[in-house]
């Protein structure tokens, strides 16, 4: 069973951009029929050679501290979800966005960083990305206001019940009590947004890595189990 | 065995565009197949502003009532459409229409489809559904359409025949919010 809402609400007060976004009428019943019990099969074909290690992307090397980090994804249930589609994005060590809209002049663009990732989990739902630490940065939300270092995870499983885009943090970050898109999340549930230090799995050559586990809520049917027609 | 408590969602930011961008995504088929239309529209803030930095994603059974399957031929029908908004809150994707399903228990499902609304500001992502203005037998049968409050709710997911296809604008909030649908 799903636990009672592990979710953020849509209206946030804290959180500026949710005034005018967040809907004010209750959400309506969808009960899961076909539509939402399948889901899209987005294979191989979308991860290029490259798309899981952020590092050899450009041909030369990006500034700042080489992290793995990976995990596994699984369902609400456990299981693990193998061959589903995971796209990442972050900020670059300075904590500037390979993005038009990321203006911010004091915090240098990396030529040899784009701070975009893709990869297929494997049969055992395993994840692994090798990427640079993203650098907190400014987000004038309120006075002082700091995003601490995250990478947005995007996340699709089996069913459209389980499409899931959200943020991982990394553990001992002094912003954390500070941020209040985390803060939205209710306050037992937060800890899961923060990945582990992981020593045991860093490359003593070349990168510390961090480990985090996503869990989708269960996709109601087995794919055999689905009504097909 | 004791099950592992859910993630939690968060937005996608302002910068999805980085990691979201498929340059194919709004073609859930070639624009080239028989019976292929556009569906598309805008999406609007509370004030009645375009939301520049959404995406929508859409998901749908085929003209025959099925989804596609690990091993389908991926180049042909993908059931998936994705599509960043532009600068006027514009997004538009080309597909085919779907057949309606059988719902479980009893009924028929109006031809629809999924629809899943990401942007800076939207915590979680909003889940509402596209259903065709000209389906109206369909429609009046439809169990989830039956279940809204009223007509001016039901009015919010339905998408105007018009040229090519179909137009569907999405409203975050206000007096025309669409209804969105908690799963």
């Amino acid at each position: 069973m799903d636990d009672a809402g592990p979710h953020p609400p849509y209206h946030w007060p804290d959180y500026g951009s949710t005034r005018w976004r967040a809907p004010r009428r209750p959400l309506m019943a969808l009960p899961e029929n076909l539509t939402e019990v399948d889901g899209p099969v987005l294979g191989a074909e979308r991860v290029g050679e490259y798309d899981h290690d952020l590092t050899l992307q450009y041909g030369g090397e990006p500034l700042g501290q080489r992290i793995i980090v990976h995990g596994r994804v699984v369902d609400g249930d456990g299981r693990p979800i193998p061959d589903t589609l995971i796209e990442m994005w972050q900020a670059n060590a300075s904590g500037r966005y390979h993005h038009s809209g990321d203006e911010r002049d004091s915090a240098p663009l990396d030529p040899y960083f784009s701070g975009a990732g893709r990869t297929m989990t494997n049969a055992n739902g395993r994840y692994r990305f090798v990427t640079i630490k993203p650098g907190a940065y400014p987000w004038k939300n309120h006075r002082n206001a700091w995003r601490p270092a995250h990478i947005h995870f995007s996340v699709f499983g089996r069913a459209f019940t389980q499409r899931l885009v959200t943020q991982m943090y990394f553990p001992d970050d002094p912003l954390l009590p500070f941020d209040p898109i985390l803060a939205s999340v209710p306050e037992a549930a937060r800890p899961r947004l923060v990945a582990s230090f992981d020593l045991d799995a860093s490359d003593s050559d070349l990168a510390l890595a961090f480990r985090w586990d996503i869990v989708l809520r269960g996709s109601g049917a087995t794919p055999t189990e689905r009504l097909a027609p | 065995m004791s099950t592992p408590p859910l993630t939690p969602a968060q937005t996608v930011g302002r910068f999805l565009s980085l990691g979201l961008t498929w340059p194919d995504g709004p073609h859930v088929v070639d624009p080239a197949t028989t019976g292929a239309i556009r569906i598309g529209g805008r999406l609007f803030d509370g004030q009645g502003h375009s939301v520049s930095d959404g995406l929508i994603e859409t998901w749908q059974a085929d003209p025959h009532g099925r989804f596609p399957r690990a091993g389908d031929d991926a180049t042909a029908f993908g059931g998936f459409g994705r599509c960043l908004t532009d600068a006027s809150g514009r997004w538009e994707i080309v597909t085919l229409k779907p057949a309606p399903l059988p719902a479980a228990g009893e009924g028929t499902e109006a031809p629809h489809l999924d629809v899943s609304v990401f942007a800076r500001g939207l915590l979680h992502r909003l889940v509402t559904r596209i259903y065709f203005g000209d389906e109206t037998a369909a429609n009046a049968a439809d169990p989830v359409l039956v279940a809204l409050p009223d007509d001016a709710a039901r009015a919010t997911l339905l998408a105007a025949p018009v040229d090519g296809g179909y137009a569907f604008d999405i409203h975050l909030q206000g007096h025309q919010e669409t209804v969105f649908f908690a799963l």
